[in-house]
């Protein structure tokens, strides 16, 4: 693998087809993201969203098509090359995926301690779990088991999790999902914050508008700690639309405003209710 | 036109994937010690009231029906005989078997299935784990060990029913008679035929118990779905099973 090389392709899907028997859950979907790119993904729920991650993790295997991580083909890749991809990505699963028969500081150390590629020596666990959780401000709750803490709260040990192996590439499928609209802020503005201060290429799955519009527009300043206007700076955020599987749209913030397509337009501005 | 057989086929072929893959791990590394351990007491452990209770009254109920049936005969004096014949032989294994699958099949698709609803699977996979390697051949190998330990257990319960009832209760046979009538009984095919049944119905319910679990879809109603599907599906597999376990050890 390529040291960082300001243009390299972290990931890229090649005409991706996914099928569940007669559901067809990816269409000939394509697409790429570089390092300091972010990635919006947006669509109704069922347009295929989860099985985009998944499937970029290699965790569901294409169909037809081929995906390409750091470079390499995951369909031709053996299960512990596969790891090895692996261990520089970061996810955040929708449903939270948190071992619930662990505490939350063995749900954080988890990747550390079994991902072999790593060689994480066992005396670093700990502090490096410790630093995961006081980004998302959960430095106290290490002996508390997963089902002991709020949905806001679960969600950002699942993001302590996703970064705490410093990968270079971090998907997140539907992070604000289910959770009221402050806890939501605070979800993605730790995204933003994990982005801005590590440099991390992000992918993101999300039905509201507001977090896209988010990852386009501010950016975290460390010296200030707080999220600010990026003053309309090309932040390299890319906007797409899914739709029963299909990439329906592809481009930028002003391009998706401006969109004449009433399905895609809808992901283009606050939902009125 | 056969469209309705696709997914029956489709399941038995990921089935027989994962009991391969399953079986494919018990040789390779890493092992998870501490999974099979815990099993081992779920399974083993857990279930070991329950047997101990039903094993000591199937034993009695046998030698109560039985009684009647060899006074006409006027031969009661081989009722330790008959109970140690149809324990050992087929109510044992099979009883013993339908306990735990009614008890572990459906706790092992429960938890595998939540699991699998809340991406806990997708996570392990994504987090370097084989999730194979971690949860399926685990509860294989306890299951594998502890139900033919738990058939034991629950034969000799049966024999101390039967003798309680047959001896102390109706005085059918003196305590020497008895006993050494059961023990006379058993050959060692018997005790073969005693000791497979439960093996193989122990590969059956942990697989299936896994396989179902693994497929769950459809959230939390999914779960219900694997955890029922799990029992039922097991369950017929050991009535039909032991039929054919047992025809062929009467035609050799
Ligand atoms: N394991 C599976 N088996 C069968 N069908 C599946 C499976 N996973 C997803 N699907 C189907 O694929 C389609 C896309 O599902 P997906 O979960 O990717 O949607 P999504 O965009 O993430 O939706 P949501 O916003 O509700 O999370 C849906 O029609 C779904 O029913
Ligand atoms: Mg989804």
């Amino acid at each position: 693998m390529s040291e960082r090389n300001g243009t390299e392709t972290l990931l890229r899907l090649d005409h991706v087809t996914v099928r569940f028997g007669e559901t067809v859950a990816l269409d000939d979907v394509s697409l790429s993201l570089r390092r300091g790119e972010t990635c919006v993904i947006q669509g109704a729920a069922g347009s295929g969203k989860t099985t985009l991650m998944k499937t970029a993790l290699g965790l569901i295997k294409p169909d037809e098509g081929h995906v390409y991580l750091f470079g390499v083909d995951t369909l031709t890749a053996r299960e512990t090359e596969l790891n090895e991809l692996r261990s520089h990505m970061g996810i955040l699963f929708q449903e939270g995926g948190l071992f619930d028969s662990m505490t939350i500081e063995e749900n954080v150390g988890y990747p550390l301690v079994n991902m072999k590629s790593l060689k994480c020596p066992p005396g670093e666990v700990l502090a490096r779990v410790q630093q995961a959780l006081d980004f998302v401000e959960l430095g106290h709750t290490l002996e508390k088991v997963p089902s002991e803490l709020s949905g806001g709260m679960r969600r950002r040990v699942g993001i302590a999790r996703a970064v705490v192996t410093r990968p270079s590439l971090l998907l997140y499928d539907s992070p604000t999902a289910g959770l009221d609209p402050i806890t939501a802020n605070t979800i993605m503005a730790l995204i933003a914050k994990e982005r801005d201060t590590r440099g991390t290429a992000t992918a993101l799955a999300t039905h509201r508008y507001q977090d896209g519009f988010l990852l386009a527009n501010y950016r975290y300043n460390a010296h200030t700690e707080r999220l600010e206007d990026a003053g309309g700076k090309n932040l390299h955020t890319m906007f797409i639309v899914l739709g029963e599987g299909r990439i329906v749209f592809e481009g930028t913030q002003q391009e998706l405003e401006t969109s004449p397509d009433p399905y895609v337009s809808k992901f283009a501005k606050p939902l009125k209710e | 036109m056969f469209d309705f057989l696709k997914g029956p086929i489709l399941s038995i072929q990921t089935f027989f994937l994962l009991s391969g893959r399953a079986m494919v791990n018990i040789f390779r590394s890493p092992h998870y010690a501490d999974d099979i351990s815990l099993q081992m007491d779920i399974i083993g452990v857990g279930s070991l009231p329950l047997i101990l209770l039903t094993g000591l009254f199937t034993g009695a109920v046998i030698t109560l029906q039985m009684s009647r049936a060899l006074n006409t005969y006027g031969a009661s004096g081989q009722v330790g005989n008959i109970v140690a014949i149809t324990l050992v032989r087929e109510l044992g294994p099979v009883l013993t078997a339908l306990l735990v699958a009614g008890r572990n099949a459906s706790g092992i698709a429960s938890e595998i299935g939540s699991m699998k609803v809340t991406e806990q699977i997708d996570a392990m996979r994504a987090l370097g784990t084989d999730p194979v390697q971690k949860l399926v051949t685990p509860r294989l190998l306890a299951m594998a060990t502890m139900l033919p330990v738990l058939t034991i257990i629950s034969d000799f319960m049966g024999l101390v029913g039967g003798y309680v009832v047959g001896s102390v209760l109706l005085n059918l046979t003196t305590p020497t008679q008895f006993w050494s009538s059961a023990y006379q009984a058993l050959e060692y095919r018997d005790i073969a035929q005693g000791l497979i049944k439960p093996f193989v119905f122990a590969l059956v319910i942990a697989l299936v118990g896994c396989h179902a679990g693994m497929n769950t879809t459809g959230g939390t109603q999914g779960v219900g779905r694997a955890t029922t599907q799990a029992v039922v599906v097991s369950s017929v597999w050991v009535i039909v099973l032991t039929f054919f376990i047992s025809k062929f050890f009467v035609d050799f």
